[in-house]
């Protein structure tokens, strides 16, 4: 399988990459690692007649903490993720398909191919970290629940660079990351993360949930949120909260699980995540 | 960089030079041409093989800059700057590497096919875990699949190199 013949740059500056992008107007797409965009291409699904490679542009890898914060440059790999000692986000990173992939594909990527099935979305959203973007016109910070639009649809603008992911550092809570499929390298049919912070008393005083492949965007788990906050957290209360991890949700069935299997599964893998994260707090 | 026109649009090719097992090597390339090609059709180094073509079976890994990936799913334009190796590189002095003699003595092949990614994957985990588990090398090799050996085999085989490197001082 042989993509389509495209024109390609690798610019050695933000500027000169948000430039290239703009002259080459509605066709010309990133390359960050290219293992969502080059199997597409491969496939002849997508066909970009301009690639603008963002390896040469300086300052676009490594994770820095700042003020309670952790700041990820949109270049680092997943690999760099995984072994970057960010708790939740490391974990999940440490899921993502096998040593290769992980190798090459990046958090920036990730983030913007926004797809439903993919493991870092939700963690950004169950963090309520943001994203920074330069355009043509300047730098903004898109946070988590708004820059998942619809399936593979993000809030980024064509001839924008997503440059930069925010994680809170979330010290005192605890994690927990659940992700089912049949081998260890697929995507996940369904996963859940959570993150909860116990008070003094030993009960809830804050809970995050995320979900992964349960409708056309990744999504927090309301409901069961609401349900834990502020209550025990014993193992019949995470029980009872994570009853209701599906409520609201419109996962696509698919050749692996049926929308009832995923609503399952998402119970199931909440209420896992949850007594890790309990245990862990 | 000239122009010519090649498949369905007039494109451009690059100059790339890519340290290949330990040597410089140029090429005009379209941007298009994936890794595995390069290696395989512009350099008529085979070794490194096409299973899958879709990111999944590992047969196209090789090591860049040290670090195993999948060269079905890379451009040889990415390559630029940056040192591959194939299992043609894994001689040293004319003689086979560990890992090679530990995929002879353990039998870790039948066919073959997947055994250059396996090496490769292998090679690049004993540089950074001289001594791993059973357990880690598993781990590791979990994106190299393998049709013939059940894996038991390919597991001995790593740790067979494990030993001798460790045995050589490596
Ligand atoms: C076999 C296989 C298994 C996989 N399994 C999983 C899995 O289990 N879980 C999972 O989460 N993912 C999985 N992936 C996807 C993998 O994580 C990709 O690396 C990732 O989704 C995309 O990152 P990338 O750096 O490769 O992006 P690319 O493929 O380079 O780009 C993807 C898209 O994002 C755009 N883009 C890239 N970087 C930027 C940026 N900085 N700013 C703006 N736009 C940008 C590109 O233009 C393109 O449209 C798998 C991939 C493969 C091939
Ligand atoms: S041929 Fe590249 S992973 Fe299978
Ligand atoms: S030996 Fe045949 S695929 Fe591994």
């Amino acid at each position: 399988m042989i993509p389509v013949g495209f024109d390609y740059v690798a610019p050695q500056s933000l500027e000169d990459a948000i430039g290239a992008l703009a002259e080459g107007g509605e066709e010309a797409k990133l390359l960050a690692g290219g293992h969502s965009l080059l199997p597409l291409m491969k496939l002849r699904l997508a066909a970009p007649t301009l690639l603008v490679d963002l390896r040469r542009v300086p300052g676009l890898t490594g994770i820095e903490r700042q003020n309670g914060v952790f700041r990820i440059r949109a270049m680092t790999t997943h690999h760099q993720v995984a072994t970057g000692g960010l708790g939740l986000a490391s974990e999940a990173a440490a899921t993502i398909a096998d040593q290769q992939v992980r190798n090459r594909g990046t958090i920036g990527g990730s983030l913007a191919h926004g797809d439903t099935a993919a493991d870092m979305p939700a963690v950004l959203l169950a963090y309520e970290g943001d994203v920074a973007a330069r355009g043509p016109s300047g730098e903004r910070t898109i946070p988590a629940a708004e820059l998942f639009e619809d399936y593979l649809t993000t809030a980024l603008a064509p001839d924008e660079v997503l440059t930069e992911v925010r994680l809170p550092s979330m010290d005192g809570y605890g994690f927990g990351y659940q992700k089912f499929n049949r081998r260890r390298e697929d995507w996940a049919m369904v996963g859940a993360c959570a993150l909860v912070k116990k008070a003094p008393d030993g009960s809830c005083e804050d809970v995050r949930i995320g979900l992964t492949h349960m409708g056309s965007i990744p999504l927090r788990a309301s409901a069961a949120e609401d349900a834990l906050r502020g209550r025990g957290l014993d193992s019949d209360a995470i029980a009872g909260a994570a009853e209701q991890a599906a409520e609201g949700t419109g996962p696509p069935g698919d050749l692996n699980a049926t929308p009832e299997y995923k609503r399952h599964l998402a119970r199931v893998l909440c209420r896992r995540a949850l007594e890790e994260a309990a245990g862990r707090a | 960089m000239s122009a010519t026109v090649s498949g369905e649009t007039a494109e451009t090719t690059h100059a790339i030079t890519v340290t290949l097992n330990r040597q410089e090597r140029s090429a005009e390339v379209e941007p298009r041409l994936l890794l595995v090609h390069f290696l395989r059709g512009t350099l008529g180094l085979t070794g490194t093989h096409v299973g899958c073509d879709t990111t999944s079976c590992g047969a196209c890994t090789v090591l860049l800059d040290g670090k195993p990936i999948k060269s079905c799913t890379f451009l040889a334009v990415q390559a630029d700057g940056r040192e591959v190796t194939t299992v043609e590189g894994l001689v040293r002095d004319g003689g086979l590497h560990p890992i090679q003699e530990g995929f002879k003595e353990e039998h870790g092949l039948q066919c073959g096919f997947c055994t250059p990614g396996m090496m490769l994957t292998a090679t690049a985990l004993l540089a950074e875990n001289p001594n791993p588990s059973e357990e880690e090398i598993r781990w590791a090799l979990s994106g190299n699949v393998c049709r013939c050996t059940g894996y038991q085999n390919i597991v001995k085989a790593v740790q067979w190199a494990a030993a001798k490197m460790a045995e050589e001082g490596r």
